[in-house]
């Protein structure tokens, strides 16, 4: 290796990456049968999904080697950052799609329906909305009649959950403060806080989730509505899902010892993560739950 | 350097090399053969267009089958060939030409390339499923792309489609943190060849824009099988909303195939005008410029589908500020080559010839930004020629000349001269029979995307379709000349060009497994 000089590390050639291409494509192969109701769907996926896991817990536990191995230099080290920074960059415009989707459609296309008196006759264009031939609104978190659907209110469980990962991005920094200052305990409690707050979060999601579905008429079917609410919470819920297994990566690492003051960027590309679900969190609650 | 690299060249032999490699110019090498192959693939798909098209009326396709062939020749041509050969310079390039030992994360750029095999294997199973490949376009227009395409075929060019916006993402976040942290000490930001900085501003363009993209094609698929009414308006949805986020992604994708080329023949004019590039610094500002303007212009491809008025207003006037930042460029490379002792090896010929012809693409571009006209124009062959102009005769022929130029750093070996002119001049008369003619079809109303035309189109399209078997064939002599170029040929010094400045022209032709283990010192 040529690290030995404290030159930039550059890795021997390594099979995980075509592994994980492999696996992706047996899982992109499996969904699409599975959408198309042919039985081996399922199974391809299950099979890709094992060969991405298997290949993150080795290729990343290779990563983790290196790292404490000391073989990153100061100038890996801001590989890694600018990498991290850009990828949660990318994952906001990912995010960006829906929300333009959902400020396009209640600016433009739904008033535009009201306005089409021959087409869609008595249609009432307010959001929220499931369109004209989708079930008609009432009001926010009642039990649905048929034929009918209730969005959620802001101010019950989304309103808990805001305040629920608002502190789970205090607590994450908290944990941060402790390794600058080697205080270990802290470090460690304050990551056991924050994953305990994840967990949290995703159950009340779950809750609500399965109330929606059983008693609010809301479904990821109810029109444009239900629709962008379900692909917005739906993509964060699994981003914060996604975080969560971060942190208990990071908790377990942090108590066998792993990070330094001075060397722990997996440390902050998780809390850096964290802290984006937690801005997108905001703006969902703004803009899906409460205006 | 000796010594440095020696030990580092040992790595699995065979197929286990390519697969499971670290190194940059192995990467790059697997990205422009990948992307080869594609080009192929993608020319024959036009082929059975044009030959439809030879005379009206229907004889050789079926109208569905045609669909499929100009949708997949075009996902093929964007997402296959110019950005993959792109990335492929970038990779070889790129740690070159900044003094860096590799890219910045190496397994990473591995990963990057090897998404591409099992994108484009789902895009070519979806040919052969049932209900056939994607007919909607490359555009994937709803509601064609969704209640219009009940086979699985789209299924498969959705999730390709996943795969290969992956590939672009990881691709260019690397190429980012390679260019901001592996710069040689002493070479800043303003000292970086044109090629790096337009390829750092394409990976921007990229990052914002390919993940839009995702969300498009997520949407689709969840209105297709989960039963959501994004585009549909029964359930309060709208189809013009894919259009809108399809384009936020699709205008910015447009100049991501053209800076780099941009790039390219910002080398190749000042080393065969042997004079330095003119006007560096506004060509930087230039190609930000246009990457900004490539935000904010998309709506442009929409005029015709019923915007409010101020909505047509702004994109047209935005569109047409493009004109300014692209003319300083033309302007720029003119001026390189004003009173240059000019010589014109196979590279420069294809670098004058993009600036020519994707200058005629630029022109066209300003008519069709004009949303009155454009309501003339939209959908006809006009469009077709307008994009081939900058696509083929700008991105392609930049790449060709890409590859003329740096070859010999990579083989060690000049290049045949003769049938690389050769090859030159078949492509450039090839490519204008093509498509020149196009203009005139689809001012007097030829419609694209349609198997069929009126009789008063057909000597035009008889000229464009002996144009393309011209085109197509004379590539095979592209493959002869690079074959030829790997196995022996003259050769080629360290510097090959005598006017070439850079820091790839100092290192060894060929140029060694590893380069610059210590940075090179830049004055």
């Amino acid at each position: 290796m040529s690290a030995a000089n404290g030159s930039y590390y550059l890795p021997s050639p390594s099979p995980w990456p075509a592994i994980t291409s492999a696996g992706l494509f047996t899982l992109a192969l499996g969904f699409i049968l599975f959408m198309n109701s042919i039985a081996a769907g399922p199974w391809l996926m299950l099979v890709g999904a094992a060969v991405i896991v298997y290949m993150m817990i080795r290729w990343f536990g290779q990563v983790i080697d290196e790292s404490e191995g000391g073989l990153y230099n100061k100038q890996v080290d801001l590989s890694f950052r600018w990498g991290m920074g850009w990828f949660i960059f990318s994952e906001v415009m990912f995010f960006a799609a829906f929300f333009g989707a959902l400020f396009y459609v209640r600016q433009w296309a739904v008033p535009w329906l009201g306005d089409t008196e021959l087409l869609w006759p008595g249609y009432e264009a307010v959001w929220p909305t499931a369109g004209p031939k989708g079930p008609m609104p009432i009001s926010p978190d009642t039990l649905a009649p048929a034929g009918s659907f209730s969005p959620m209110g802001a101010w019950g469980i989304p309103a808990i959950n805001t305040a629920i990962l608002l502190t789970s991005g205090a607590t994450v920094t908290w944990a941060h403060w402790g390794l600058l200052k080697d205080n270990r305990a802290q470090l460690i409690t304050g990551l056991f806080l924050t994953v305990a707050l994840g967990i949290t979060f995703l159950s009340l999601q779950a809750y609500e989730y399965v109330h929606a579905y059983t008693q609010l008429g809301l479904t990821f079917k109810t029109g444009i509505f239900g629709a962008t609410f379900f692909i917005l919470t739906g993509f964060h819920g699994l981003h914060v899902t996604i975080g969560t297994i971060m942190l208990i990566t990071v908790l377990i690492r942090s108590l066998k010892g792993h990070f330094s003051a001075d060397h722990h960027f997996g440390f902050e590309a998780v809390a850096w993560y964290w802290h984006f679900v937690d801005v997108v969190w905001l703006g969902l609650f703004i803009f899906v739950y409460w205006l | 350097m000796a010594s440095a690299t020696a030990h580092h060249d040992d790595h699995p032999s065979g197929i286990m090399r390519w697969l499971t490699t670290t190194n940059h110019k192995d990467i790059g090498t697997l990205y422009l053969w990948f992307a080869l192959i594609m080009f192929f693939v993608g020319g024959a798909m036009s082929l059975i267009i044009r030959t439809e098209l030879w005379q009206p009326g229907l004889q050789f396709v079926n109208p569905d089958f045609f669909n499929q062939m100009t949708t997949v020749h075009a996902l093929v041509m964007v997402f296959g060939v110019v950005m993959p050969a792109f990335t492929g310079f970038a990779n070889w390039q790129i740690p070159l030409m900044i003094g860096a030992p590799d890219m910045a994360l190496p397994r990473l750029n591995n990963w990057s390339f090897w998404l591409l095999p099992p994108a484009a294997t789902l895009l070519m199973i979806s040919l052969f499923v049932p209900g056939g490949g994607p007919a909607a376009g490359w555009t994937l227009y709803a509601p064609l792309s969704t209640s219009g395409s009940p086979g699985m075929g789209m299924d498969f060019t959705i999730l390709s489609v996943h795969l290969l916006g992956m590939s672009s993402i990881l691709g260019s976040i690397n190429i980012i943190a390679t260019i901001l942290n592996m710069r040689a000490p002493g070479m800043n930001l303003l000292k970086m060849p044109m090629f790096v900085w337009s390829w750092l501003i394409t990976a921007f363009l990229l990052l914002a824009a390919i993940p839009v993209l995702a969300g498009a094609v997520t949407m689709l698929l969840t209105d297709r099988h989960f039963g959501t009414t994004f585009f549909n308006a029964a359930g309060g949805g709208d189809p013009v909303l894919f259009q809108h986020i399809f384009w936020f992604f699709g205008h910015p994708e447009v100049y991501i195939l053209i800076l780099p080329a941009f790039g390219v023949v910002s080398q190749i004019i000042p080393t065969f005008a042997r004079k330095p590039l003119f006007g560096y610094v506004s060509m930087v500002y230039a190609t930000a410029t246009i990457a900004f303007l490539s935000f904010i212009v998309w709506a442009h491809h929409m005029y015709t589908v019923g915007m409010p008025l101020a909505g047509n207003m702004f994109f047209m006037f935005a569109t047409m500020l493009i004109a300014i930042p692209t003319g300083v460029k033309v302007f720029n490379w003119v001026a390189t080559m004003w009173r240059g002792s000019m010589t014109f090896e196979t590279p420069m010929l294809f670098a004058v010839g993009t600036v020519f012809t994707f200058t005629m693409g630029g022109l066209t571009g300003i008519m069709l930004s004009l949303a009155p006209v454009d309501t003339q124009y939209h959908d006809t062959y006009f469009v077709v020629a307008h994009f081939h102009y900058t696509i083929f005769g700008g991105s392609v022929l930049a790449l060709m000349g890409a590859a003329y130029y740096w070859m010999p750093k990579w083989t060690g070996h000049m290049y045949n001269e003769t049938l690389g002119k050769w090859h030159f001049w078949l492509t450039v008369i090839g490519f204008n029979l093509t498509f020149f003619p196009q203009h005139f079809l689809g001012l007097a109303g030829m419609q694209r995307r349609v198997p069929d035309y009126g009789l008063q189109f057909v000597e035009f399209n008889q000229w464009s379709t002996v144009g393309a078997f011209l085109l197509g064939i004379s590539q095979i002599l592209l493959l002869v000349v690079v074959i030829k170029c790997i196995k022996g040929g003259k050769k080629a010094t360290t510097q090959v060009w005598e006017g070439a400045e850079g820091l790839e022209w100092t290192v060894p032709s060929p140029a060694p497994y590893h380069t610059f283990a210590t940075p090179p010192k830049i004055r």
